[in-house]
């Protein structure tokens, strides 16, 4: 049994809900069109797949395109050791798919990281709270419009942030620049934002 | 061996007397003897750890006595990166110990956020405590630390301990 063959099988239990399944460098990815379905999908793919494990679940943030945020799951089987990505898409106003924490138990961290980072939420999670920020931190830091250097909070008694120094940064390095001045970390303006 | 027990002012027993001022006696006793509070938050805090152990042994200038309870400790050596959620939490470990206490902060993270420039990093310890010695170096090695202690000593025992 290899990757491509149950991806086929998953795509022929939901048909057009999936897209054909891609292959690019020995990893297969799925799309899946309706994210309300995510928790169907992913039942299915562990039950009848045998995708016993849920390796991964994290969010992207498409900033300026519509749909807004991808979230993608990577699911993996100790009995066949067959590795499928699936991608979803999630509009900026709804923010809001299905938990597959009642398929595995582990996606309960995952999904509450990315609720964290991204502010996408997941909807039947047992206990969606903040993992890594503090409750009642305001933002979400990993969204694109988020600045690095971070932004002025103030919760007494609990923690205050305050906006990094960063002397005109990000300071970014260049791979494959031809000398040690051209590679190393220095402030470069991205040839997108110069305009 | 010829017993020579002589009765009278013995100096071998009674020991030689040292004359000094009270100040320069009671910052002897406390720099002699500074009970680390180990405030290990990151990686800079295996350095701390192999700073305790034999090769470099801390135990030597007087800080073996790592104590996990702020009540008992003299220095904290914040060793690692404070973030903002352990910011406060710091700050209050600090506000437990008892006076006379001092800080050491160990390692570019503690001392100015380091590489981390970042919406969760607090740059600087400095930021929420007074801030002693501060060690370069990411992480700076044990003797570094040593060195930090030893300038920590010696600015003790140039405090004024009466005169406030
Ligand atoms: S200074 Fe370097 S070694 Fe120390 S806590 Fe920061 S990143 Fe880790």
């Amino acid at each position: 049994m290899t990757a491509i063959e149950l991806a086929n099988q998953l795509k022929a239990r939901f048909g057009d809900l999936l897209a054909a399944p891609v292959e690019f460098r020995g990893e297969v990815t799925l799309k899946l069109a309706d994210a309300g379905r995510i928790a169907e999908v992913c039942e299915f793919a562990k039950k009848s797949l045998g995708f016993d494990m849920l390796l991964d679940l994290s969010s992207v943030d498409n900033y300026g395109d519509d749909p807004r945020w991808t979230v993608v799951y990577e699911l993996y089987g100790m009995g066949h050791h067959c590795h499928l990505r699936l991608k979803t898409d999630v509009s900026e106003e709804k923010s809001e798919l299905p938990t597959v924490t009642g398929v595995w138990r582990t996606a309960d961290w995952h999904e509450r990281e990315a609720y964290d980072m991204m502010g996408v939420r997941f909807r039947g999670h047992p206990d969606l709270r903040r993992i890594l920020m503090w409750d009642g931190y305001p933002y979400f830091p990993l969204r694109k419009d988020f600045p690095l250097a971070g932004k002025p909070t103030e919760m007494p008694d609990i923690a205050f942030t305050k906006p990094a120094p960063l002397e005109g940064g990000p300071f970014v390095t260049v791979a494959g620049g031809k000398d040690t001045i051209a590679r190393e970390p220095r402030v470069r303006v991205s040839e997108s934002d110069a305009k | 061996m010829a017993n020579t027990t002589d009765f009278g002012y013995d100096s071998k027993i009674e020991g030689d007397i040292v004359v000094t001022r009270v100040d320069a006696a009671v910052n002897w006793f406390r720099k002699n003897s500074l009970w680390p509070m180990p405030m290990g938050l990151a990686c800079c805090a295996i350095e701390l750890m192999a700073a305790g152990a034999s090769r470099f042994d801390i135990s030597r200038f007087g800080s073996e006595v790592m104590r996990f309870s702020p009540r008992q400790s003299d220095v904290m050596i914040v060793a690692g990166t404070v973030t903002y959620k352990m910011a406060l939490a710091v700050r209050r470990i600090y506000d437990q110990m008892p006076e006379p206490k001092w800080v050491i902060a160990m390692g570019a993270c503690a001392s100015t956020g380091g590489m981390y420039r970042s919406y969760a990093v607090l740059q600087g310890v400095d930021n929420i405590l007074p801030v002693d010695v501060y060690v370069a170096g990411c992480p700076p090695r044990p003797e570094a630390l040593l060195d930090a202690l030893i300038k920590l000593q010696n600015k003790i025992q140039k405090e004024p301990v009466l005169a406030t």
